[in-house]
């Protein structure tokens, strides 16, 4: 049967409907007219079933994990374990209030606890915060960190260096900051030289924020010696930690000389990234830096585990309360499944699958950097140009195939990157088909170019409008136009 | 590609005409709208007594669906007159960039500081280069 | 390791493929001086229902009471359909929706929400979501500023939740502009007007209040809007309980220019509290300068509609350092959410629901000053939570969480520093809250004053 579009809930259902049963009472309202609203106007009136009936249908016109391989680079789409959901709905956890007395909560704050000690160990550094909602909000942390440490040693400074191929988060978390970002080109090999960053610093710069593996799918070999430098200048060594997945039981950014990391739990650690979220950024920091992370901090008191609100130096709350809460519980059931051997077999083989395709790919495409990848691997369509197919084409055209596409036209420093990430949880079967479907799509762009030009083919919609949708922007629903009959 | 050679061109691809009544227009090249691809999006500056633009400096952004590009001032000057038609008609930077997708009308501090610009032939040996 | 596919023969054949001989061999580049020699000191794995029992017992631990909690964070029942729909992995697993043609199950349910948060703020546009009502407010702080240039001051109600005016002040710490100062409220509990005009300047950039304010107060929002207006700032409103959106007047009815909200009483549980749901919206004319993610409708090449991605020239992948916002990932799926929540509630169940609650409201004040002698701290209409003045508040609190308890908040524990506040307690009532929890409250505070 061929997918069909659904017509937006507000075109369904029937005045005097309602998906819930309210006993909300006859009588006046004790508040006066003056200070209520005009109807829920546009709001649709609709029964239970019709609502089940419409998002069910339209969640069938979603791509996701659970029904094929998504190899979205730097993204981690990896297997989400279906206990994690089990674990998060517990009544215990999922009915408490943050403001419950501390007697009360002990169990969750317990569970806090022990994930930052385990991400403490995961990362080599001293202490987490558990409260960012989401690596970006993580790396905005880091970076107040970071400025507040350096106005204790007297001065802000102004600068933050970034890579190129970093992703837009960091430059934008800087600004957010006050600081100016100063890129910085990758050398040759596609990585970041210990000389380029020698020649940028200075007295002036706070810091370096380096993604380790890089969105080139490379481990940055040069980065204790970079570390070395920053340090010497007094400046910190920021680690984004989005490529985590690659470095579990591997390497610790700590040892690497990191002062700063941010984790994303929805990619390492197997929280559902739910069409764009809600994930969690938990910023793991060296000694010196713990008493500027976000209050409360969890300490242990008269025999308890207690929220600790006077902290001086902290940056203060990056967000209500203590952070997505029901997604760190997901990312500590999942802790707990894999255990140290479990995580570290994670990202071997997260490792061994990336090197896999990437052999098995090259040659049909480009490898944009001919050296051992870690987590990802990136190719272009440098082979493809010449036929008139981009890397657009190639990601419409696998869409056809029953693939998600890779990461696209990133990293920038790239032309026309296509970026796959496997993850460990894709089976050498299902990794051979893409194989199969990635090859047959450059045999066509030779055979038949317009084939893979003018895909998807497949999709229950062909490609989008885009320029439309931002020259003329419609952000909501409008009724549409009533047609007036002739002659009724 | 277009390249009229009665304009002066930066290599950030911006032209400049200078019109009879010493004022000067400013607007992308044929060549940038191309790279650029369909642009949705163009913000100016307000046109009024107090709204200079400097040398070098952004006066102006244009966007495509992926990207957005700074419009950097050729030349130092006040701003007489900004194309009002084109917030509601973008397109018509990539149909004819050199005349109903003009950005400003400047009246320049200095114009001979337009002849430190490119002239078409050194603007498309510059092109030529990119495109190799 | 069960998440992971890979037998002995796969991995042979993988390395094979690569031309290495072992797993080790895979990572030359990391230097030998980082790589781990030792294995992660973590428990060891567990099998599922190993793990299952480890968390069900730390669950296990926390004790949830009977409570009139709020502050933010509200109990409201969550309908099975809409955890029918949570649970839907094509949702849940999927990623931001970058290919539209494979996306317009998240696409769609996205537009509809922005639709929804548009309708009830009364504004024209909304995105695609924040990560809560507080960074949410931040971020409004921070467009306010790109958009009224050249103005740093930013005057805030002392009636915003204290928790959102901290993440304010974290955010603009070291911004570079935008100085929060704090505009008192007046007896009534609703924001001294009086002194907000007083405050306004050249120099203002926004004035926040929030609406219904921290202590329940529906506040005088038309006004203290005029007011900015005329003083060339913008107005700001922040709403910790969406449900009153549904019943009060809109903030863009009041003047508003953005509006903010936690959006967790559509459909979230309060889950310790997070995830919850930013909500975000503001008039057309600043679109170009909202953070966060939006949706469009669009058609395809056969005109058939849909929807994409849009505007993200705002946005960090595209301008970097001048991004609007570093927002990337939001809190996606606690907006479909609340997408199914609006859906079922529709027009007239979600009016009837907030009806419901702010009856239910009165009647536990009205109890609370008839049964208990306890008195409102303030005279301002609420919706569904309120102010009363305990003068044992400690002691009075500590007795009842014994005895199974949360009788509210202790304003005191969020604003110690403030006096005014040491005998306050914060009682939010919702459809959830049974008549014996009511019976419960009104009996430990009439003991209290018997005592």
């Amino acid at each position: 049967m061929k997918r069909e579009m659904e017509a937006p809930i507000f075109e369904k259902g029937s005045r005097g409907r309602s998906g819930i049963d309210v006993a909300c009472g006859d009588g006046p309202l004790p508040l006066d007219a003056s200070l209520l609203r005009d109807d829920l106007e546009d709001f649709p009136e609709v029964s239970e079933p019709e609502v089940i009936r419409h998002y069910v249908r339209l969640s069938q016109l979603n791509y996701s994990v659970a029904t094929n391989f998504y190899p979205l680079g730097s993204c981690t789409m990896k297997y989400n374990p279906a206990v994690n959901e089990r674990a998060a709905a517990l009544p215990g956890f999922a009915d408490l209030h943050p403001y419950a007395p501390e007697q009360t909560v002990q169990g969750a704050l317990l569970l806090l606890r022990d994930l930052e000690h385990w991400l403490c160990e995961v990362s080599g550094l001293d202490a987490v915060s558990l409260q960012p909602a989401a690596g970006a909000q993580g790396e905005l942390t880091g970076m107040k960190v970071i400025r507040a440490w350096h106005e204790t040693q007297g001065r802000a400074r102004r600068k933050v260096l970034i890579p190129e191929s970093a992703h837009g988060t960091n430059p934008a978390s800087a600004t957010l900051c006050g600081y100016d970002s100063v890129s910085v080109a990758c050398d040759e090999r596609g990585l970041l030289s210990a000389a380029s960053v020698r020649a940028l610093v200075d007295e002036d710069v706070a810091a370096l924020m380096l993604t380790n593996p890089s969105t080139l799918g490379l481990f940055e070999e040069d980065i204790e010696e970079i570390a070395a430098i920053l340090h010497a200048a007094g400046a910190l060594l920021y680690m984004d930690g989005a490529n985590m997945n690659a470095l579990l039981g591997v390497a610790k950014p700590g040892h690497m000389g990191a002062d700063v990391l941010q984790f994303n739990l929805h990619k390492t650690f197997s929280t559902p990234h739910g069409g764009g979220g809600p994930g969690a950024g938990p910023v793991a920091v060296r000694d010196f830096l713990e008493k500027f992370l976000p209050r409360p901090r969890i300490v242990e008191r008269d025999g308890r585990l207690a929220w600790d609100n006077d902290c001086p130096s902290s940056i203060g709350k990056v967000r209500s309360f203590y952070g997505n809460f029901g997604i760190l519980v997901r990312a500590y059931s999942y802790m707990l499944a894999c255990g140290g051997d479990g995580l570290t077999e994670t990202s071997r083989m997260a490792v061994l699958a990336a090197n896999y395709l990437k052999v098995r790919l090259e040659g049909r495409y480009q490898v944009a950097y001919q050296r051992p990848c870690m987590h990802e691997v990136v190719l272009t369509d440098k082979l493809q140009n010449r036929l008139g197919v981009r890397t657009l084409d190639i990601a419409k055209r696998l869409l056809d195939h029953g693939f998600h596409a890779p990461t696209i036209y990133f990293p920038l420093v790239v032309s026309g990157a296509l970026m796959i990430e496997p993850t460990e949880t894709e089976s050498l079967e299902t990794m051979d088909r893409f194989v199969e479907a990635m090859t047959a799509i450059a045999i066509e762009a030779e055979s038949d170019p317009d084939k893979v030009r003018e895909a998807p083919h497949e999709t229950v919609l062909a490609r989008l409008d885009e320029t439309r949708a931002a020259r003329y922007p419609v952000l909501t629903w409008r009724r549409p136009a009533v047609v007036a009959v002739a002659g009724t | 590609m277009e390249i009229p050679d009665d304009l002066h061109y930066t290599k950030e691809h911006e032209w400049v005409r200078v019109e009879p009544d010493g004022t000067v227009t400013i607007g992308i090249t044929d060549f940038a709208q191309e790279q650029l691809g369909d642009i949705v999006f163009v913000e100016l500056p307000k046109p009024d007594d107090e709204t200079v633009v400097l040398k070098d400096e952004a006066f102006a952004v244009v966007e495509s669906v992926k990207a957005a590009s700074d419009v950097y001032s050729p030349i130092s000057g006040k701003v007489l007159e900004v194309n009002d038609d084109l917030p509601d008609n973008p397109n018509a930077i990539n149909e004819d960039p050199y005349g109903d997708g003009w950005l400003v009308r400047l009246e320049p501090k200095n114009v001979d500081d337009v002849e430190e610009l490119m002239n078409s032939d050194e603007y498309e040996e510059l092109i030529e280069g990119l495109t190799d | 390791m069960r998440f992971i596919p890979h037998t002995r023969d796969d991995v042979a054949r993988m390395l094979e493929a690569v031309g290495v001989t072992s797993v080790d061999a895979l990572f030359p580049t990391v230097p030998a001086s980082l790589r781990a020699r030792a294995s992660l000191d973590l428990p060891a794995g567990l099998g599922e229902r190993e793990v299952l029992e480890r968390l069900s017992a730390l669950a296990a631990m926390n004790d949830v009471q009977a409570s009139f909690l709020g502050a933010g964070c509200y109990r409201h029942y969550v309908p099975s359909a809409v955890s029918l729909v949570m649970g839907r992995s094509e949702f849940a697993t999927s990623y931001t929706p970058y290919q539209p043609e494979v996306s317009q199950g998240t696409l769609q349910a996205t537009f509809e929400f922005q639709t929804y948060v548009a309708r009830l703020t009364g504004l024209e546009v909304a995105n695609a979501s924040m990560y809560d009502g507080a960074s949410a407010f931040a971020e409004a702080l921070l467009m306010a500023l790109r958009v009224v240039k050249n103005r740093s001051r930013l005057l805030v109600s002392a009636g915003l939740h204290p928790e959102y005016i901290e993440v304010a002040r974290t955010y603009l710490c070291g911004y570079g502009r935008g100085e929060i100062v704090e505009v008192p409220l007046a007896a009534d509990g609703r924001t001294d007007l009086r002194a907000l005009e007083a405050l306004l300047g050249d120099d203002v950039a926004a004035v926040a209040i929030g609406y219904p304010n921290f202590f329940g107060a529906i506040e005088d929002l038309a006004s203290a809007s005029r007011l900015a207006k005329r003083a060339g700032a913008l107005s700001i409103s922040a709403t910790t309980e969406a449900l009153a959106l549904a019943l009060l007047r809109t903030p863009a009815a009041c003047g508003v220019d953005i509006a903010v909200a936690e959006g967790q009483s559509f459909g979230l549980a309060t889950s310790f509290g997070g995830p919850g749901l930013g909500l975000f919206a503001t008039r057309a004319a600043y679109m170009r300068q909202m953070p966060g993610r939006l949706v469009g409708e669009t058609v395809d090449e056969d005109g058939r509609r849909g929807y994409v991605l849009t505007l993200a020239t705002r946005e960090q992948h595209i301008r970097r350092d001048k991004a609007t916002s570093n927002i990337c990932t939001n809190q996606g799926l606690a907006a479909l959410c609340a997408t199914v929540f609006l859906g079922l509630a529709g027009r007239r169940g979600l009016r009837e629901l907030a009806v419901e609650n702010t009856r239910a409201a009165h009647r536990v004040a009205e109890r609370l000053r008839r049964e208990a002698g306890v008195e409102l701290s303030f005279s301002a209409p609420f919706f569904n939570e309120f102010s009363v003045e305990v003068p044992d508040c400690e002691q009075m609190f500590v007795r009842a969480v014994a005895g199974g308890l949360v009788p509210g908040l202790r304003v005191a524990s969020l604003l110690p520093e403030r006096r005014e506040h040491r005998n306050r307690l914060l009682v939010a009532v919702t459809e959830c809250t049974s008549e014996a929890e009511i019976d419960m409250l009104v009996q430990r505070l009439t003991a209290r004053a018997a005592a």
